[in-house]
């Protein structure tokens, strides 16, 4: 680790005795970086900052709101209303939220095109679904909080789920509950998980950016560095290039925050949360229509209920993440070297679409009509389903095993200035097949 | 290739009698299974231009206090506004207002709009409850003092219009085509009982409101015509505002916001060119 290079006395007495500017130096200035990174490598500090965004806002619109059953909904209004600027306050978190699962997504979606997830990055995927996983449990309890009809019947339609567990089931549901229905000690336990939730995030993006840092990050190639020349400082190269992506993606987020804040929204949220009085429709926020499509697709399968099968389907979509690393068996990273598996990936990228098209509908109606015959939704989402599960279980390991790379490139260097020809031509190998 | 394709095929070959078979006797989960009477054809609603929309759009000042007639003459009969406050209709109100002055804000919370009810306050230095006059701090007085009495006096609770614009899909088009949409039902349409009304737009048709508009309904203090159409309109934009009545200060921020953020984009942009120039 090297000395920080500031002539400044003071600098140089703190880091003799606490060495945060040789930490910042070291993780900032020598922190190398592959030089071809793409702007698909934007979306990791993206999210977060976004998380960042959502603490801030969050911490300020806690201030003004009141957890309780009787006064919650009126106090969000309140804070749209006579807070100042806490219309912007309360739409930059609301947005904030759908925003971020759009950062997330694509970050993921990133991770799965370019084999992020394959060693030495194993542990660094597996922190990165734990995330996901804390960031859904936020998302939906912050979405109970402002106890609107979809608030209270979403948070109804969840905690039930736990109720298919056999056995225990109900005892759970009533443990969560903190009674015997969706009530005030749900409403406080949500708001004090949802004020909690995000500072375990920090942590864990924490130990994420750990494991980035001890191998740094991938690249589009899928290549390993082979040394000084094909990589540069982290900064100031991806600072200016994440701030540069920073500023691009604030203006869509504007956008929205200014002029379609409730775009993303249900017209149900606004009318405050009767428990007698079921909506219409009870459907989730569009970051987790895919899952409740696959909740709502999966049958009785032999002894066990179609609810709890359900409910282990939609867990399990999430859970077969932490496996990728061991489920994929080819030894190339990016997908543009994968002939076979870059088709497969658009089409599980397909697939969720679909999920999540499946999940914004009533399950019996029908989608469209082949030859007067009507496809309702529910068997799309059904093939949807075992399509998710079939990729990542049969074709995953399988693809791996027949596919024929195309050569790798020798070098990262030798791609990114290459002496004539196109990007990829001249320094290439054969890959071996495996 | 070959053999994904087979792998493909033989997948598709076992899972696709497994699905058709379970179709038939499929049943959602019971959690999230959903019943909806709605009828499965709602017809589209016509679109109009309304003065609040794109990111310029302001608030029609007169149609909104002519909307503000609307509802205390009318709507207030029966629909609470329990998120408005009186003062919220006076320039010191959030986003200034709807053009009335304090004098007229103090005068339009002293007046007992709803059948003479006034504000209960209290208790006073005796401990009891008093009825007082309405000032501008009041939330709108509501019709009724709880749900269940609004229950047994209408047959059903009449929603708050407080955010009614936002509360429905297609906002201020779906409140003005439900307000326009009475008709008599077609042939062999059956009305519940009860005094049901029959309206083209509002989910399953069958409404317990009776149309609330005639023509003349009001008579306007600023001399405009009341047509049934246009108290449609005025009353559409009040409650829009009501709403949202910080709207115009979201657009406004929002047009600084975006040109700083445009600005600053194209620096940044023109940084990371120079900078990566020696990468290149």
């Amino acid at each position: 680790m090297a000395a920080p290079r500031s002539q400044s006395k003071i600098v140089r007495w703190i880091d003799h005795r606490l060495p945060v500017f040789t930490f910042m130096e070291h993780e900032l200035n020598e922190y190398p970086t592959p030089r071809n990174l793409s702007y698909w490598w934007n979306f990791g500090s993206l999210s977060g900052i976004m998380l960042v965004i959502m603490i801030v806002t969050g911490i300020f619109l806690a201030m003004q709101y009141t957890p309780h059953v009787n006064y919650a909904f009126d106090s969000v209004e309140r804070i749209m209303r006579d807070v100042n600027y806490g219309w912007l306050m309360r739409y930059l978190h609301m947005n904030g939220a759908s925003f971020f699962f759009i950062l997330v997504y694509i970050h993921l979606f990133r991770g799965l095109f370019y084999g992020s997830y394959k060693a030495p990055r194993e542990l660094l995927w597996m922190l990165g679904v734990v995330i996901l996983l804390l960031m859904m449990a936020t998302a939906f309890m912050g979405y109970v909080l402002p106890w609107g009809q979809m608030s209270f019947w979403g948070a109804t339609v969840i905690t039930n789920l736990f109720s298919a567990i056999p056995g225990v089931g109900q005892d759970i549901v009533t443990w969560l509950w903190g009674g015997f229905a969706v009530d005030n000690p749900t409403l406080n336990r949500f708001y004090s998980l949802h004020y909690l939730l995000p500072f375990i995030i920090v942590a864990v993006v924490g130990l994420h950016l750990i494991a980035l840092h001890q191998h740094g990050s991938g690249n589009p190639l899928g290549i390993d560095s082979k040394g000084p020349q094909d990589s540069i400082p982290f900064h100031p190269y991806y600072t200016v290039k994440d701030m540069f992506g920073l500023g691009v993606f604030l203006i869509v987020y504007a956008a929205f925050v200014f002029y379609m804040p409730n775009a993303l929204g249900d017209p149900q949220n606004y009318v405050q949360a009767n428990p007698l009085q079921t909506p219409p429709e009870i459907v989730p926020e569009w970051y987790f229509l895919p899952f409740y499509a696959m909740l709502r697709s999966v049958p009785d399968i032999l002894f066990v209920q179609a609810k709890l099968a359900g409910v282990i389907a939609m867990f399990s979509s999430i859970f077969v993440l932490f496996f990728l690393p061991w489920l994929d068996t080819s030894r190339v990273r990016s997908a543009h070297f994968r002939p076979v598996y870059k088709w497969v990936f658009w089409l599980l990228l397909l697939d969720v679409i679909m999920l999540g098209w499946v999940g914004a509908h009533r399950p019996d109606l029908p989608a469209f009509h082949i030859f007067g015959h009507p496809i309702t939704y529910i068997s799309i989402g059904q093939i949807g389903t075992l399509y998710y599960f079939f990729h990542f279980l049969v074709l995953f390991p399988l693809i791996g095993w027949f596919e024929r790379p195309l050569p790798l490139p020798t070098s990262i260097a030798a791609t990114v200035m290459p002496k004539g020809g196109g990007p990829l031509a001249g320094a290439a190998r054969p890959m071996e097949k495996h | 290739m070959r053999r994904l394709t087979l792998a493909l095929l033989g997948a598709a070959l076992v899972a696709f009698p497994v699905v058709a078979q379970q179709q038939q006797k499929q049943q959602a989960p019971e959690a999230a299974q959903q019943s909806s009477p709605q009828a499965e054809s709602e017809p589209t609603l016509p679109k109009h231009a309304w003065s609040f929309d794109g990111p310029f759009g302001t608030y029609d000042r007169a149609s909104v206090q002519r909307g503000f007639q609307i509802y205390s003459e009318v709507c207030s009969q029966c629909h609470s506004m329990n998120l408005l406050h009186y003062r919220d209709l006076g320039p010191n109100g959030p986003g200034g207002g709807v053009g009335y002055s304090e004098e007229e804000v103090k005068a339009i919370a002293a007046t007992p709009f709803i059948n003479g009810k006034q504000v209960t306050d209290g208790p006073n230095d005796q401990g009891e409850m008093f009825q007082r006059p309405g000032r501008p701090y009041d939330k709108f007085i509501s019709p009724f003092d709880n749900p269940e009495q609004a229950a047994a006096t209408y047959g059903a609770v009449p929603p708050d219009l407080s955010l009614i614009i936002k509360a429905r899909a297609g906002g201020p088009d779906y409140v003005y085509a439900l307000l326009t949409g009475y008709k008599d039902p077609p042939p062999g349409f059956k009305l519940g009982p009860g005094n049901m009304n029959y309206d083209e737009y509002f989910p399953g048709h069958q409404i317990a409101m009776p149309p609330p508009l005639t023509d003349d309904r009001v008579t306007y203090q600023d001399g405009t015509k009341a047509t049934i159409d246009q108290e449609a309109r005025d009353i559409t934009n009040f409650l829009a505002w009501a709403s949202e009545p910080t709207m115009e200060e979201r657009k406004r921020t929002g047009v600084k916001v975006l040109i700083f953020l445009l600005f600053m984009t194209g620096v940044l942009y023109a940084a990371k060119r120079k900078i990566w120039l020696d990468v290149h």
